[in-house]
């Protein structure tokens, strides 16, 4: 490297640093984000976390309440992420450059995909909550529409990168089309598609709280209660419950993982 | 009696640029033809307008008294299970069992639905494990096919191809991506194919010396038009130049 | 005579599968999540639902939403400045999440920090990612109050799980030779990082911190929504639940929909001319 490059470069660095700079600023100033302040809160509130939030006997007599709720949620998650891995299997199809019906269905998937990824969970929970009302379907559709875009996604590059080598093949032979999909394709992608599905279950969870809090449904309904009435040993143990479940779904989709990959 | 006839076929994919250009071979029923040329040559483009699995622009390809180009998709299917295909990179399923990937290759004999349901005849079943002991891998049956070497996967291809009952085998550089024992095992059990099985081989070669020890005839391409067409022992020091040199010249020159 | 490696079924039938431990693991995976979609149904609460009605009213809804997009309680400026706020949440989560994610992976990398460390280091931001990203809001909200320094430290938590666990992964795939070389030449641990880890990963983790701040962006729209941080997020929630106004609704998720695709499309370039060199 000479000397001219290596200046170039610093230079580059420099602007690079200037532009993070500017826009952070530009970020603190719009938002009315203090950074010393936010830093000094953060011993404040671990104060606050460790003197306010725990598990007493007290809120414990709630917990058969809170299982409910929480096992209320992870059906949600879990049935809102099949259904939705099953239309995502079709429109992967349709939309992977390999096994793709024509272009005008492949650009249709994605965009569909494209779509429901990028309205956030949060409009959707706030749409449907106004027909659908307050109840476990709401929370379960909304979840569904965005979890349909996600593993759309993601099913299209496993079966892009499965499918290359044996649909010329499978072709070669005379197969057809369905039954390159369902022989060849399918089952070589099937455990990186799992692999996504068990994610997205995990994911789900965490977001069910989010359109729990929106929705009134599940454990995040639960967790807005005892939040708004102060409850905060009762928040706390809902947390606990949350983590636990979080944690222990993430240990088993990673032993299946270690399995089938 | 010829079992493929090519007629002046021809493949653009632009106006400009020719891939193939006027292509006119015959090949009879038995015979073990090697396709030789440099890379970019138009080999590969000119093995898949055999089976359609690219579409040609001009001519005509006449397989078994068929013409190639005028069928439909039924009947194109029903072309395909005649001509089994080989491949450099094996195009395995990698994650199903060698024996599932030999029963692949009768799709082509069945409706949508039974493929759909995964059946296979018990006749089906014994044929595609006298195959892999014939090609000597039965004991990988129901291993994984990632599991096993390039040169045995290769074996499981042919297999393949060969439960189709094939007229015809076509092979894609079935031995570029091995090393040179593997290769001579793979090109030795395509030699016998050919002599015991009666199965016409068009095998696309890169090298010389291959081509020449095991085919009846050599077919040399460069630039997309045949320069050699005849018996290996024919194919001398200038021949060989004509087939791989033009480009060389033409890369000083330009 | 039978050869021995055929495998047969009681009933004399060739088994044709390898019937390995992985193939059964996805047969049984797919089992179980099917039967408990079933459950869920069965056990969903289903107080107060009409489909009919529902599904009529959600389409005659969607349909104002998208095709009678309008602004009714307040105006474009206002709606261009609430989205800056949303961004600027996201972007400051992203950034100070990027600086802190920096210094743990350094810890939580294989190669450059003792086992105990690293293994310290990923269960700390196990839990951490455990809990909803919505919660830490809410939690820091009651202990530092409500404000933008709540939504950007609850942020912050889930970015710095997202990113300790990229740039450890990158981080531990910088080439051996590089730590050898420099180490001969008796340079220290931090003249590595700064001369040999650095340079050979910078594209990459940059690539990573664009991707987490599109996230982010989601992230922060929801929790404007849902914890009441402002922004965009908040004004969809008084429009929706608030107000009532469903061509409102419709003009703040086209908004949202713009910037989240354009940042879509923006990563998805930067992955392209990045993230592939830098794993090949």
């Amino acid at each position: 490297m000479n000397e001219q490059t290596m200046r170039k470069s610093r230079w580059q660095t420099g602007m690079f640093l200037l532009i993070i700079i500017v826009l952070s600023y530009l970020s603190s100033a719009i938002t009315a984000f203090n950074f010393v302040q936010g830093l000094a809160t953060i011993p404040k509130a671990l104060g606050w976390i460790f003197s306010n939030l725990m598990v007493t006997q007290e809120s414990l007599e709630k917990l058969p309440k809170i299982l409910e709720k929480l096992a209320e949620t992870i059906f949600m998650s879990i049935a809102a992420t099949t259904l939705a891995a099953v239309v995502s299997l079709f429109l992967g199809v349709m939309g992977s450059k390999t096994t793709k019906v024509n272009n005008f269905l492949s650009v249709f998937a994605r965009f569909i995909a494209s779509v429901s990824r990028n309205i956030p969970v949060v409009a959707w929970s706030l749409v449907l909550l106004i027909s659908f009302g307050q109840n476990s379907v709401t929370g379960f559709l909304a979840l569904f529409v965005g979890t349909v875009g996600f593993l759309t996604r993601a099913f299209i590059e496993s079966i892009d990168e499965a499918s290359q080598s044996s649909v010329e093949a499978l072709t070669a032979t005379g197969a057809t089309y369905f039954q390159i999909v369902s022989k060849a394709v399918i089952p070589q992608a099937l455990p990186q598609m799992i692999s996504w599905v068990l994610f997205m279950v995990e994911t789900n969870i965490r977001n069910a709280t989010l359109v729990g809090i929106l929705t009134g449904t599940g454990i995040g309904y639960t967790f807005d209660m005892y939040y708004k009435m102060l409850n905060y040993n009762a928040v706390a143990l809902v947390t606990l419950c949350i983590v636990i479940t979080v944690i222990v779904v993430d240990l088993i989709s990673n032993h299946i993982r270690k399995v089938i990959l | 009696m010829s079992l493929l006839k090519v007629e002046g076929l021809g493949k653009s994919y632009t106006a400009d640029k020719k891939i193939l250009k006027n292509i006119d071979f015959e090949i009879k029923a038995g015979e073990f033809v090697s396709i030789i040329g440099p890379s970019g040559a138009g080999k590969s483009t000119m093995l898949r307008c055999m089976n359609r699995m690219i579409e040609f622009n001009e001519g005509k390809i006449i397989f078994n008294n068929q013409d190639v180009g005028s069928l439909n998709k039924k009947e194109l299917r029903k072309l395909r299970t005649n001509i089994g295909m080989v491949f450099q990179h094996y195009n395995l399923v990698p994650r199903l069992s060698v024996i599932e990937n030999v029963l692949h290759g009768r799709y082509g004999y069945k409706t949508t639905l039974q493929g759909l349901l995964g059946r296979y005849t018990e006749e089906e079943k014994e044929r595609a494990f006298y195959l892999l002991e014939k090609l000597g891998i039965h004991e990988h049956a129901y291993k994984r096919c990632d599991q096993l070497s390039g040169g045995q996967q290769q074996r499981v291809g042919i297999c393949r191809a060969l439960i189709q009952e094939p007229k015809l085998i076509l092979c894609d550089e079935p031995i570029a991506s091995l090393d040179p024992n593997s290769s001579k095992v793979i090109m030795d059990h395509l030699k016998s194919i050919s002599l015991e099985m009666g199965i016409t081989c068009l095998v696309n070669l890169h090298q010389v010396e291959v081509a020449q020890h095991y085919s009846d005839r050599i077919i040399g391409l460069n630039n997309g038009e045949i320069v050699f067409d005849g018996n290996g022992r024919n194919l001398g020091e200038e021949q060989i130049h004509k087939i791989y040199g033009t480009k060389s010249r033409e890369l000083i020159t330009a | 005579m039978e050869a021995a490696y055929i495998k047969r079924k009681a009933d004399g039938r060739i088994h044709i599968k390898s019937g390995s431990k992985g193939d059964q693991a996805v047969r049984w995976t797919i089992i179980t999540l099917a039967v408990l979609t079933v459950v869920a149904f069965l056990f969903f609460n289903y107080a107060g639902l009409e489909l009919g009605p529902a599904i009529k009213e959600t389409a005659y809804n969607v349909k104002v939403m998208f095709l009678e997009p309008a602004l009714n309680h307040f105006d474009l400026g206002e709606a261009i400045y609430q989205v800056g706020v949303t961004l600027g949440l996201a972007f400051l989560a992203t950034i100070i999440g990027a600086i802190i994610a920096f210094f743990l992976a350094l810890m939580a990398a294989a190669n450059l920090a003792p086992v105990w460390v690293s293994r310290t280091v990923r269960v700390f931001v196990a839990i951490i990612r455990a809990v909803p990203t919505v919660l830490w809001v809410l939690i820091f909200a009651i202990a530092a109050g409500l404000g933008s320094e709540a939504a950007v430290l609850g942020m912050l938590f889930h970015s710095i799980a997202y990113l300790v666990k990229a740039f450890s992964e990158a981080f531990e795939e910088v080439d051996k030779g590089i730590f050898e070389a420099l180490q001969s030449t008796g340079a220290n641990w931090w003249h590595i990082i700064r001369s040999g880890v650095l340079p050979s990963t910078f594209t990459y983790l940059l690539s990573w911190v664009f991707l987490r701040f599109e996230i982010n962006f989601g992230v922060a729209v929801a929790m404007g929504a849902a914890a009441g941080a402002g922004g965009i997020g908040f004004e969809l929630f008084m429009a929706s639940g608030f107000y009532f106004d469903l061509r409102e609704v419709g003009f703040i998720t086209y908004a949202i929909l713009i910037i989240a695709v354009l940042l879509e499309v923006l990563s998805t370039r930067l992955k392209k001319r990045y993230l592939p060199a830098a794993s090949n």
